[in-house]
């Protein structure tokens, strides 16, 4: 799983019938110290995130594990709103 | 499966529910020298590893197994605790 930020949401009206009723975002992935690192995604929301919320979101197959998003054509999907990541020193 | 030190850990309240009672951590890979390679990632835990450790992870939808029956939305997953490794 990996760390984003929520930076925004994605409207669409013509969408697969399985994504009707699906929030989605737009991601930014971060390292733990909340330094931006790779390109934006799109992840379904399962957890009622907001933007500026730091977020775990999970990829590939195991999206679909998610709850409510069985059968659904998803590669990314937010579990979770991050209360605090603790790293260690030096690291 | 992936070599990894443990360098922290993440708490989540709003979670899917799923995922309560799953230890999430955060993972460095490393290489076979043992140095740092390739970005940090967040995993569940399934052998009760702790931060400071060196580990080996599962990627993909296998992360989860450890967990059957339940279906934990998870994409990486620790799986061992390494004692030590040793290049030929």
């Amino acid at each position: 799983m990996i760390l984003a930020r929520i930076v925004g949401t994605v409207v669409a009206t013509r969408k697969d019938p399985r994504l009707v009723s699906n929030k989605l975002m737009v991601a930014r992935p971060m390292d733990p110290h909340g330094k931006p690192e790779g390109s934006y995604l799109v992840a379904v929301d399962t957890v009622d995130a907001g933007v500026g919320e730091t977020v775990l979101i999970v990829s590939g197959s195991s999206a679909r594990m998610a709850a409510g998003l069985k059968d659904c054509p998803v590669d990314a999907a937010i579990v979770g709103i991050v209360d605090t990541v603790d790293v260690a020193a030096g690291d | 499966m992936q070599l990894a030190k443990v360098i922290g850990d993440v708490v989540m309240t709003r979670k899917d529910e799923n995922l309560t009672g799953v230890k999430l951590l955060v993972l460095q890979p490393l290489a076979a020298d043992g140095s740092n390679i390739g970005r940090t990632l967040v995993a569940v835990d399934a052998v009760g590893a702790g931060v400071g450790e060196t580990v080996f992870f599962v990627r993909g939808k296998e992360a989860s197994f450890p967990f059957y029956p339940t279906e934990v939305p998870a994409d990486a997953g620790i799986v061992g605790i390494v004692d030590h490794w040793d290049l030929g």
